[in-house]
């Protein structure tokens, strides 16, 4: 089984998702949460960090996609929503869970 | 599966404590073990019962305390973050020569050990903070 990195952080202020992406191994999940989701979209400066990541899959919080207004159709292929219930089977299915603070 | 939780911010000033309690609720609902959630830095804002938010703002101290009150949790405060922040109980009130206590329901006050347990023992620490 492999780590789970979670990112809160919009990726246009800090570099975290660019950071968990670098250190996380083959077969690693991200999961985006709070101002993290704005790594989800489609056709940004930094979508293409996230669609070139092989290996990795990428999971966003619905709730927090939606309370930034971002519709559902802006994401980025390949990204899955989670809701928290899915946030915690996420937890539950990787070895460990990092915090990309 | 075993879980523990740990906050790092205060309520109303980051998301972190509302994306703990969902998790922790998510969590709770689909039948996992929260062994304990632990509030450090600000996050030991989230246990003082004078907070007053709005009434039609959530109230986030409240809201733990009910998730406590239904699910046993337990909600364990850093004691030196406590100290700093004047969040009280009875032990505290007593040792350190104060004249009230503010700690909510549910919520303790104890020291960083009990994190580093919470996460020995349990299979997963999720963290939310800034």
């Amino acid at each position: 089984m492999a780590d789970l990195y979670t990112v809160n952080k919009s990726p246009f202020e800090k570099n975290s998702l660019e950071n968990a992406i670098r250190f996380s191994g083959e077969g690693a999940s991200v999961l985006l949460i709070e101002d993290g989701v704005y790594g989800a979209m489609a056709g940004t400066a930094v979508s293409d960090l996230v669609a070139s990541a092989t290996g990795r899959k990428f999971h966003v919080l619905r709730a927090d996609l939606k309370a930034r207004g971002i519709s559902e159709d802006r994401l980025i292929d390949g990204v899955e929503l989670v809701d928290y219930a899915g946030f915690v089977d996420l937890v539950v299915s990787h070895d460990k869970v990092q915090a990309w603070l | 599966m075993k879980l523990a939780v740990q906050v790092n911010e205060g309520p109303y000033q980051h998301q972190a404590s509302d994306s703990a309690y969902h998790f922790t609720k998510a969590a709770l609902e689909g039948g996992h073990d929260v062994f304990r959630v632990f509030f450090y830095h600000d996050g030991v804002l989230n246990g003082t019962r004078l907070t007053t938010p709005p009434q039609d703002d959530r109230n986030i101290v409240k809201r733990w305390v009910e998730l406590a009150e239904k699910y046993d949790l337990d909600l364990v405060l850093c004691v030196a973050a406590a100290q700093r922040r004047g969040i009280v109980d009875d032990g505290e009130a007593e040792r350190n020569g104060k004249d009230a206590t503010n700690i909510a329901p549910k919520f303790r006050i104890s020291g960083l050990g009990q994190l580093i347990e919470a996460a020995i023992q349990c299979d997963r620490l999720v963290v939310f903070g800034d």
